[in-house]
């Protein structure tokens, strides 16, 4: 499911757009779907996964009892970063690889950066999903944090209404998001051969967030609790 | 007839493998322990017994070290009760079964034995100790209630803790395994484990060396089942427990 969801919908992507004219000299629109695809996926499904494992393990008890082991807190969340992780990975090279040959999407940058920030993005959903799942009672809780901080993202980072035309407030709160930052580098690789500046910029930008949001998920496991 | 530790303390100065002073515990607005004083020597048996809600579980999750005190200490093999030492030292078998139920008997006991730094070879053992060796690449999600809680059990034997502490580790078993179990943990504290077992039922105290009687998070008696039946005058367990809450809500009819 994991693996082969992702790449399924971009397919369906490419079928819908088949027969969408497009002005020629410019990016395609499939290829820009598919682009934001590519790095919307990875989030969001990781999101969930972490959030409704870690809630599991929160509820069942398991966690209590292995921060009675010598396990350390860190060691803990950085497994589960990378299982997580190297399963965002397999499901990124997937799509990627089938989005770049058999769909022919067609970026100006390399599929290496695309690729890159698929899995930074993974490790940022990791990384919401362990924060949020501090927070959920129940796994149906830990699903519904989905719409609380993964579509508002989604929403405001540039892809349904173009960042710049937003209201100023909404710009500001867009400014705070990191999916705004993920998108805007997908598409700076579309569109420039090379890594530019901004993109690297926004990459960066991510990973902290990512870091951050582990950080605070670290906080969350309580050795001692009331 | 079993030492007991309290015997024991008295003869020699040895330090205790557990040391409660004190222990007050407010969990909300209820106080789950008030001003409870243990000493616990070292290859003991000690039943921690009362009705459900009368402190059993808290008290063990503070020897453990997960529970958040509100007053007194806790100490653990001569040490603050949760310290980073400790977590190799002390194994944790909690009340509802706690193991992975996607994963496999032997693939649970080995994540445990990785966490305490084991290797495979004691995952075999422990799973063989809990006489789950038919069952050892069974789902734990379809196993029975009691097997689950053997699986859990391994989990905790597979470190070979000095001190093992378990809550209500026979509930729901039939009765030829928890025969089966109380001889393992006599077993486990003649080589020198010290045990701390909770347990609703009466009838279990008889395995014990030493008991202590909780109620509303207060202990009523640490004693010996020996002394509880001289004390009180009755041959059932039961009906001593009985009389001794009788005793502690009316002293001045007593």
């Amino acid at each position: 499911m994991i693996l082969v969801v992702p790449s399924l919908v971009i397919a369906l992507m490419y079928f819908m757009f088949s027969d969408v004219p497009h002005l020629p000299g410019t990016p395609s629109p499939f290829d820009n779907a598919c682009l934001i695809m590519l790095g919307v996926f990875p989030l969001v499904v990781m999101f969930l996964i972490t959030s409704i494992t870690m809630q599991r393990e929160r509820a069942s008890g398991t966690l209590e009892r292995i921060l009675t082991t010598p396990l350390r807190r860190l060691d803990l969340l950085a497994a589960y970063g990378t299982a997580f992780s190297l399963a965002a990975a397999a499901q990124a090279t997937l799509a990627c690889v089938i989005s770049f040959w058999l769909l022919g999407l067609d970026t100006a940058g390399s599929p290496a950066l695309v690729f890159a920030i698929a899995i930074v993005n993974a490790v940022l959903g990791v990384g919401l999903g362990l924060l949020c799942s501090a927070f959920a009672r129940t796994e149906f809780q830990a699903v519904q944090f989905m719409p609380v901080v993964v579509v508002p993202q989604l929403l405001l980072c540039g892809i349904v209404v173009p960042r710049d035309v937003l209201p100023d407030w909404l710009q500001w709160i867009s400014n705070a998001m990191p999916a705004s930052y993920a998108l805007e580098a997908l598409r700076e690789v579309g569109a420039h051969a090379d890594l530019t500046a901004t993109a690297a910029r926004d990459i960066a930008i991510v990973v902290a967030f990512a870091a951050v949001a582990m950080g605070l998920a670290a906080a969350t496991l309580r050795r001692r609790t009331p | 007839m079993m030492t007991s530790s309290r015997d024991e303390l008295h003869r020699n100065a040895a330090p205790p493998a557990v040391s409660v002073e004190h222990l007050t515990v407010v969990r909300g607005k209820r106080t789950a322990l008030d001003d409870v004083t243990v000493h616990i020597a070292t290859g003991s048996i000690t039943g921690i017994l009362g009705p459900s809600g009368c402190g059993k579980t808290t008290l063990i999750r503070s020897i453990v070290g997960t529970q958040v005190i509100t007053g007194g200490t806790v100490t653990v093999l001569s040490r603050p009760a949760g310290s980073a030492d400790l977590r190799h030292r002390v194994g944790y078998v909690t009340q509802d079964p706690t193991v992975y139920q996607d994963l496999r008997v032997v693939d649970n006991v080995r994540y445990f034995a990785s966490l305490y730094g084991n290797g495979a070879a004691a995952a075999d053992e422990a799973i063989a100790n809990v006489g789950l060796v038919d069952h050892r690449t069974a789902l734990c999600g379809n196993l029975s209630g009691g097997q689950r809680t053997r699986v859990s059990l391994a989990c905790a034997l597979v470190a070979h803790p000095e001190v093992l502490v378990l809550d209500e580790p026979t509930v729901g078993l039939d009765p030829v395994l928890r025969v089966d179990l109380w001889e393992q943990f006599r077993h486990l504290a003649r080589r020198g484990t010290t045990l701390l077992v909770s347990s609703h039922v009466m009838d279990e105290a008889d395995h014990c060396g030493d008991l202590l009687l909780l109620r509303e998070g207060r202990l009523l008696a640490y004693t010996t089942p020996t002394q509880l039946r001289e004390d009180t005058g009755c041959q059932s367990l039961e009906e001593a427990f009985l009389s001794v809450i009788r005793r502690s809500t009316a002293p001045a009819l007593g």
